[in-house]
Order: structure tokens, then C-alpha cells, then sequence
């Protein structure tokens, strides 16, 4: 099946000779969300607007739906749906206006029933007539994704599109996305809330200095690099460690009254009931337990960190 | 063709100027109209007439490419300019549209309301002179081609300018005086024999020129110099555009 995108040794070079994008190579597939995580100035706002032709590309190829982007730039660009990540709006027009806009910029006969399907659906419909102007900083968030979705993309980039918003925008945001998901779109995301790409993409990957460090299935990725921690309470205070458990990955808090065993999640023996038996057999006991699975942003700092050394 | 999107660009453009419309249309008004009280009345009432015409009629071709001029640099420079300033470029650079579907969409726009805007002070003459216009259609045929070619000529100010400044600085700098030394208040044959050498340097002079001859068939040069160097504007100007959107000068990062 033909990727909806396919970039290959895409290089991307400013004028200023600073390198923000290196041999980047990806395939995303139709129908699927991918979150694109990295540091500030990583590359990724460089990535999507390559992909979608408001930065020229230094080398390389990139492919949608199997057309360059170049070559056939009107059919390429017509699947292209963008929210930037700057709130950059016409202040002076009407929400209604500029959506309308959008759709028409994009090569689309008018529908209005399908605008007015859009503003309903991000809570904008009694803000039509308003100037964007007066909008919060939430609402015309919102007027971009509304501008981005007016043309029916089949591919949507969201730059941080829930940078700086309220949790009510976020949820709304979700529950679009979750909706363009059913219909099909495939959705490039790139987000710093990381709790927000494991909640809702399918792979993730990680840039750091231009360069794609990690792609993986969100899964996967968990399961691979997640490690899982067992924390014990004692009953009584420990001063150290016993030489008798030092095979085990053990941590002991500073008031000597926690002991936390941390286990990698793939490997063939997890070490848990042993520890539990050599605790036993040595007297330590214990008053609470309690387990702690690394989250996805455990996962990025320490891949950032791997990936600067 | 992209016909939906220039027709998304003209609309949103042309709403600009129906939301502005004391900015756009009821200014320039007013400002000819003080021009035919100062020049016309007050100046016209010592000079009866030149080249047998009464000066109130003879300024009014030299009136409307003042207001011509200036209003298709400054809408079609603004056009552009804004997207960039504010950052809505983004889009226009996202679209399914060729450059010249966007220079169509930007360039018509600033064209039909400078087209428009003269035709407006054209009447608002009719009030203070009497007007007759000896040659309606090439009268036309240099309104429309000087509103398209000082359009392209803004929408490259347009693009070129990376700051408020450089926006009014050709306009300001260049442009108006070119205007006002291009014998929009006077004959040439008024000037002093090495001034008239000089003031054939000037191009604006001959657009003002074939224009007047539309009117009363008087002229200061032969009006097919006119007419071929209105046509070499518009070639310049076209092909600028063309090489700025071959290199994606400014535009494209």
C-alpha cells in the first residue's frame, strides 16, 4: 500500500548554513497518527513545513500518496491540511470569512453546510460573525483548525495545536482528532505534551538536532524501553544495602525507609519473586507496596539525553 | 487553473477595501478634491488655460494617474505585504495555487480597485470642471493597463519589503515625485528648454501624456511612445514577477 507519506534523505539547509533538517528518512501510513516529539529547535516545525511547501526542501524527495511534492504540488497540497503552530490569523475578517477562505484557497467549490458542520464541531458556530480579533487565544486555535479542516484534508498536520490552550480546547481537540481517525485522515502531530501523544497516537517519533533519533509503534516503544519499579515501605530503617541483594537493581531512599527495585519489562526473568524470597530470608519486611511503570516521557528525556552524548 | 482560489484571493481582497472604505475610497476623494479647490480654483484662476484647454480640465488626467499610481502601489503592496507581516503567508504557501494564480488573485484585486477608485475621481472631477473625453477607449485602455502595471509594480514593493519602512519607501520616494514632476500640474512646453530634456526622463511623463491626449488630444510626446512604453512597464513588471516566483525570493524559506 502506497505510504500517504514517504520522505527520503530529505536534507534541509537555511541560507544562514544552519542544518535543521539531516537525511531524514520516514514513511507514515494512511489512516494513521503519528506524534513527532523533540526539543524546542529540533526540527520538527522545519519537517512539516517542508512536507507541506512553505520551506524548499535543500535535498531529497518527499512523496504524498505516492506524487512529489513538487512535481504535482497542486495534487499533493489539496490532501494537505495544516494547523500551525503560531496563532496567525486575519484579525480584521470573520471567522465565517476566512474558514470560507480556506476552502476556496484550497481549490474547493463553496460548501457551506459543511463549514457551518466545522465551526459546530469546535464550538466556533456562535462566534461566525465575530472578527478574529476578538477572539481568546483558545478560540482562534480553534479558527485554525477550522481553516485547516474547511478544504476535507486527507492528511492534517497539528504543530503543537494544543500549545498553551485550555483543558476544554484539548478535549474538544481530541475528540476532533479521534473523529478525523474514523474518517480515515492520517494526522502528523507534533506536541510537547507527552501524556497527550500517548493518549492518542499510533507511532511516535522522536527528532533531535534534525534527525530522526526513533520511529516506533507507541507500543512497542512502551514495552521495549518502559521499565517497571517495584517500591517497597519497610517496617524498619535500613542503613545500606545488603551485600546479599546487590545482584538486584536496588535503590534505597535516604531516610532509609524505602527500597525500590527496578526491573526492565523484556527481560526473561523479572526478579520479583526472588527478591520477595531473599527479603524474607534475610528478615526485611515490609508494610506497603507498590508498582511504577515509566511513562513515555521517562522514555523521550532519557533517548534526547542518549541521543546528545 | 485554480479558479476557486483566485476567486478566494480577489473576494477577501476586495472585502478589504469595502471594510475600509473611508481609507480606501472616501480618502483619496477627498484628497483629489482639494487638489481641484487648490490647484484648480486657486492656481487655475491666474493660469486661464493651457494648450487651449482651461487648467481645471487640463490637471484632471494628471489628477487621476497621481491617484492611480499611488493607490495601485499601495493596495497591492499592502495585499502581500499583510499575509507576511502577520504570518498568514503560511497558507497562501500551503496552497494548491501557482504563482500566477496568486499574483491573478493579488494583482486583480489592487487593479480593479484602482480602476474603480479612478473612475470614482472621474466624476468627482465632473463636479469642479467640465470634462470631455476625446478618445473614451484608449482613455480606458491606459486606465486599466496603468492600474495593472503600478498593481505588479506594488505587489513587487510587496514582496520585496521586509519592514514597514521599505513598503513606503518607493511610493514616498520614488513614485509621487515622479508623479508631480511628470507633468501632472503643467505642460511640458511650460519648462525651461534643459528642463524639458530632462523631464523626458521622467516615464511617468509619457503615461501622463498618452492619458491626457485621451481626453483633449493634446500631448507631450507622441502617443504611440505612449503607448510603448506603458507596454514595456507592463513587461518589466511581468517579467520581475516571473523571476521572483522562479527563485522564491522572500517568500519560500
Amino acid at each position: 500500500m502506497t505510504p500517504a507519506i514517504c520522505i527520503k534523505n530529505l536534507n534541509k539547509v537555511y541560507d544562514s548554513g544552519f542544518q535543521a533538517l539531516r537525511n531524514i528518512n520516514l514513511d507514515i501510513k494512511s489512516g494513521e497518527i503519528i506524534a513527532l516529539l523533540g526539543p524546542n529547535g529540533a526540527g520538527k516545525t522545519t519537517l512539516i513545513s517542508t512536507i507541506c511547501g512553505i520551506a524548499m526542501p535543500t535535498s531529497g524527495q518527499i512523496l504524498v500518496d505516492g506524487l512529489d511534492i513538487q512535481k504535482d504540488y497542486r495534487l499533493t497540497r489539496a490532501k494537505i491540511g495544516l494547523v500551525p503552530q503560531e496563532l496567525t490569523t486575519d484579525a480584521f475578517e470573520t471567522v465565517w470569512n476566512t474558514v470560507s477562505f480556506s476552502r476556496g484557497l484550497f481549490g474547493k467549490a463553496p460548501k457551506p453546510a459543511l463549514i457551518e458542520q466545522v465551526l459546530k464541531d469546535l464550538s466556533l458556530w456562535d462566534k461566525k460573525d465575530n472578527m478574529i480579533m476578538t477572539l481568546s487565544g483558545g478560540m482562534k486555535r480553534r479558527v485554525l483548525i477550522a481553516k485547516a479542516l474547511s478544504h476535507e484534508p486527507e492528511i492534517l498536520f497539528l504543530d503543537e495545536p494544543t500549545a498553551g490552550v485550555d483543558v476544554e480546547l484539548r478535549k474538544d481537540m481530541w475528540a476532533v482528532i479521534n473523529t478525523l481517525r474514523e474518517a480515515g485522515v492520517t494526522i502528523i502531530l507534533t506536541t510537547h505534551y507527552i501524556e497527550e501523544a500517548e493518549g492518542i497516537a499510533d507511532r511516535i517519533g522522536i527528532i533531535n538536532k534534525g534527525e530522526i533519533i526513533l520511529i516506533e509503534d507507541k507500543d512497542t516503544l512502551m514495552r521495549k524501553l518502559g521499565k517497571k519499579s517495584v517500591i517497597l515501605q519497610l517496617r524498619e530503617k535500613l542503613s545500606t544495602i545488603p551485600h546479599s541483594l546487590t545482584a538486584y537493581d536496588l535503590h534505597l531512599s535516604d531516610d532509609g525507609y524505602e527500597l525500590t527495585y527496578t526491573f526492565d519489562t523484556q527481560g526473561e526473568r523479572l526478579g520479583v519473586t526472588a527478591l520477595m524470597d531473599e527479603l524474607k530470608s534475610i528478615n526485611i519486611s515490609f508494610k506497603d507496596i507498590d508498582t511504577k511503570k515509566s511513562s513515555l516521557e521517562e522514555i523521550f528525556v532519557q533517548l534526547v539525553e542518549e541521543s546528545q552524548q | 487553473m485554480n479558479f476557486y482560489a483566485v476567486k478566494a484571493i480577489y473576494k477577501f481582497e476586495m472585502a478589504r477595501t469595502f471594510r475600509t472604505l473611508l481609507q480606501s475610497v472616501v480618502s483619496p476623494i477627498v484628497s483629489t478634491s482639494l487638489y481641484f479647490i487648490v490647484f484648480g480654483s486657486a492656481i487655475g484662476s491666474r493660469i486661464q488655460e493651457v494648450d487651449g484647454i482651461t487648467y481645471g480640465s487640463f490637471i484632471v488626467p494628471g489628477l487621476l494617474m497621481l491617484s492611480l499610481l499611488t493607490q495601485s502601489v499601495a493596495n497591492a503592496s499592502f495585499g502581500i505585504y499583510f499575509p507576511k507581516f502577520t504570518g498568514t503567508i503560511y497558507e497562501l504557501l500551503s496552497a494548491p495555487v501557482s504563482m500566477r494564480e496568486v499574483v491573478l488573485g493579488y494583482v486583480g484585486a489592487a487593479a480593479s480597485k484602482s480602476l474603480l477608485l479612478g473612475l470614482i475621481i472621474l466624476a468627482t472631477a465632473g463636479f469642479f470642471v467640465p470634462l470631455q473625453i476625446a478618445h473614451p477607449f484608449a482613455m480606458l485602455f491606459f486606465l486599466i493597463l496603468t492600474c495593472i502595471t503600478f498593481s505588479l509594480l506594488g505587489f513587487i514593493i510587496g514582496i520585496w519589503a521586509d519592514n514597514f519602512e521599505k513598503l513606503q519607501l518607493i511610493p514616498l520616494l520614488v513614485i509621487t515625485p515622479l508623479v508631480f514632476l511628470g507633468g501632472s500640474f503643467y505642460s511640458v512646453d511650460m519648462l525651461p528648454g534643459f528642463w524639458q530634456k530632462v523631464a523626458l526622463l521622467n516615464p511617468v511623463l509619457y503615461l501622463i501624456s498618452g492619458f491626457r491626449w485621451s481626453f483633449y488630444e493634446i500631448s507631450d510626446v507622441n502617443v504611440g511612445i505612449s503607448v510603448a512604453m506603458i507596454l514595456l512597464f507592463l513587461s518589466m513588471a511581468i517579467f520581475t514577477v516571473w523571476r521572483i516566483f522562479k527563485t522564491g525570493y522572500q517568500l519560500r524559506k
